[in-house]
């Protein structure tokens, strides 16, 4: 006997976005429908393109280091880390260990902002309105340490290609350790929020299941993959300014070779801890030194050959190619973004699962769409 | 710093300039004469490293300054590749510590399998995939594969060359990961991949023209064009 349906029998297809406000900026999906399931998706992305790697080719090396600020605008500190490493690395130059770990402070804070956006926008999609409020309040504070260190909120510029342009203000080390040992505790506020609250089990576990061999095929990285059980971390990897002298451990999810939204919920939550325990450390180690390493006003690096160099930012594997023709200007920059690679797992996720469950697993994957369109 | 070291080695920078702008678009073979072979990368670059600006020793010999140059790579990944793929692969070189290599456009496919594969040190994750145009070159487009095997703890950036209007085989069914990349790679240079799934534009509009990460795409030529054709009046501009 045929199945019954009372419905109509064709595919339902409708656009979810761009203007829609759990798509977190100008993603719009296309969702194929059965009744309220979804058979298939699309991602039309490219709306907020600005064509930031052709800027790249027609600025100096300097000139495009705050561009790279707008790519991923809610973790504008760990971008400029990326685009000046890749640039020293392709000069070979090295910078000071004070530039060093005041680099992995700003990051580490700037994680933690990036995650605190994430979780609250992210329980706010799923109708907890309390966390928002919440997270905001403590990502408040880090801001405040960047606006006090280089005059900036979110597009903060805060470091040059052969270290940093300021040297820290007094008190900085200061608030920092009085922000990690208050943070601490705020995170358990989060957790009696969420993590044992029922509707948000309901929400999130065995919602957009990607499992372990899905994710590398599909180069997912950062939370999403660490979520699905890979341990991987680029900081730990390969590490880069001085995450090999630090300790700190990577969180996974709960289960062997697959994860859902609530673990990514869980390992972006363990992410913050361990942020505070490297900020910790980190601080103890600031050193009084030059702040600058042995790289010139102008910058030629050698031509004809290009680096690739990645980080560890709070979306996942952020790496740029910067190729270079001898001369002061790049002569190609590429970005590889994190929020456009993972995107592209967010078919396999969402397939199956009701409408109501795509905003849970959009926001799951943390994309920011300056990074996804550049 | 004092002036007088300054001097000799700003001089020098214009010397090097005619000499370093031709030589990148025409080959891709390390390009300095620098006498002094440097251990690239790796933990003692001070000796050498400032490179680009005012140096003091630098000024006393000249040729020292381009001082950093690639290396040529050997390890046994290469002999193997070598050995099952003979004349597919070409220039292996390492540059800050970086390994890379240019991969035949032919056998690109059985490559990257055999590279995937265990015995081929498990790169099984496709970190991105992109070109970089060098128009004066005779086939312009060096399509560039980062690959990363979580064996190994190991990066490996392969290159494919492709002429104006040559297909380059897709990698998707290898890594599925190569899927979007690709897209944006034909969006942006209008390289063409056979055997791609969904080959279509996916960061600019479908109905735009040109691709505009080639060196040769004017975006005010686009746009007087666009003027022309929808408001009827010469130029916008």
């Amino acid at each position: 006997m045929p199945e019954v349906t009372y419905l109509d029998a064709d595919e339902l297809v409708i656009n979810m976005g761009p203007q829609h406000p759990a798509t977190h900026g100008v993603l719009r999906v296309k969702l194929k429908l059965d009744g309220e399931r979804v058979t298939g998706s699309e991602c039309i992305i490219g709306y907020l393109h600005r064509g930031i790697e052709k800027i790249a080719e027609n600025r100096t090396y300097q000139q495009f280091a705050p561009y790279v600020d707008r790519m991923d605008y809610v973790a504008a500190v760990t971008n400029g880390m990326g685009y000046c490493e890749a640039v020293e690395k392709l000069l070979g130059a090295e910078i000071p260990p004070r530039a060093q770990y005041t680099r992995m402070i700003l990051a580490e804070l700037q994680r933690i902002a990036s995650h605190l956006l994430w979780l609250g926008t992210h329980a706010l999609d799923l109708g907890a309105m309390t966390p928002v409020f919440y997270t905001f309040r403590e990502r408040e504070e880090i801001l405040r340490i960047f606006e006090n260190y280089c005059g900036a909120r979110l597009t903060t510029h805060a470091f040059r290609i052969g270290g940093l342009l300021y040297d820290l203000y007094d008190g900085f080390e200061k608030e920092v350790r009085k922000f990690s040992d208050m943070f601490l505790g705020k995170i358990d506020e989060y957790e009696q929020l969420l993590t044992k609250n029922r509707i948000w089990l309901e929400r999130t576990q065995n919602v957009g299941i990607l499992k372990a061999e899905d994710a590398i095929a599909y180069a997912v990285t950062g939370p999403v993959l660490r979520g699905s059980g890979v341990k991987w971390d680029v900081r730990k990897a390969q590490p880069y300014e001085a995450y090999d002298k630090v300790e700190f451990d990577v969180p996974v999810g709960r289960h062997e070779g697959w994860g859902d939204t609530y673990d990514r919920y869980l390992v972006r939550l363990a992410e913050m801890r361990q942020s505070v325990r490297i900020i910790r450390q980190a601080v103890e180690r600031l050193e009084s030194g030059p702040i600058f390493g042995k790289v010139g006003k102008i910058i030629k690096p050698p031509a004809g050959f290009e680096v690739y160099h990645a980080i560890e930012s709070p979306k996942g594997e952020l790496g740029y190619l910067v190729v270079s023709d001898g001369t002061t200007h790049p002569y190609r920059v590429r970005v590889r973004p994190p929020s456009f690679v993972n995107l592209q797992a967010f078919d396999l996720m969402a397939r199956g699962h009701l409408i109501a469950d795509v905003v849970a697993i959009i926001g799951t994957i943390d994309i920011v769409l300056g990074e996804v369109d550049r | 710093m004092a002036d007088e070291p300054k001097a000799p080695s700003e001089a020098q920078g214009e010397n090097e300039r005619p000499a370093s702008a031709g030589q990148p678009a025409g080959s891709p073979a390390p390009i300095d004469e620098g006498s002094r072979a440097t251990p690239a990368g790796g933990p003692s670059p001070p000796a050498n490293a400032p490179a680009p600006a005012a140096k003091p020793p630098a000024a006393a010999k000249p040729p020292a300054k381009p001082a950093a140059k690639p290396d040529p790579w050997t390890s046994p990944l290469v002999e193997e590749l070598q050995k099952r793929f003979p004349g597919a692969i070409r220039d292996p070189l390492i540059f800050r510590n970086q390994p890379f290599l240019t991969v035949a456009k032919e056998s690109l496919v059985p490559v990257c399998e055999f590279l995937k594969s265990e015995e081929g040190g498990a790169y099984t994750f496709l970190t991105d995939e992109t070109a970089v145009d060098y128009p004066k070159r005779p086939q312009r487009f060096e399509i560039i594969y980062q690959l990363y095997s979580f064996k190994r703890n190991d990066r490996l950036r392969l290159k494919v060359l492709a002429g104006e209007g040559e297909k380059v085989p897709s990698a998707a069914a290898i890594w599925p990961a190569a899927n979007w990349l690709e897209r944006e790679v034909y969006d942006m240079f209008g390289v063409v991949y056979e055997g791609h799934p969904n080959l279509k534009r996916i960061l600019l509009p479908d109905e735009w023209t040109g691709h505009p990460l080639r060196k040769d795409s004017d975006i005010l030529r686009q746009d007087e064009a666009w003027v022309q054709a929808n408001l009827g009046i010469k130029s916008g501009q």
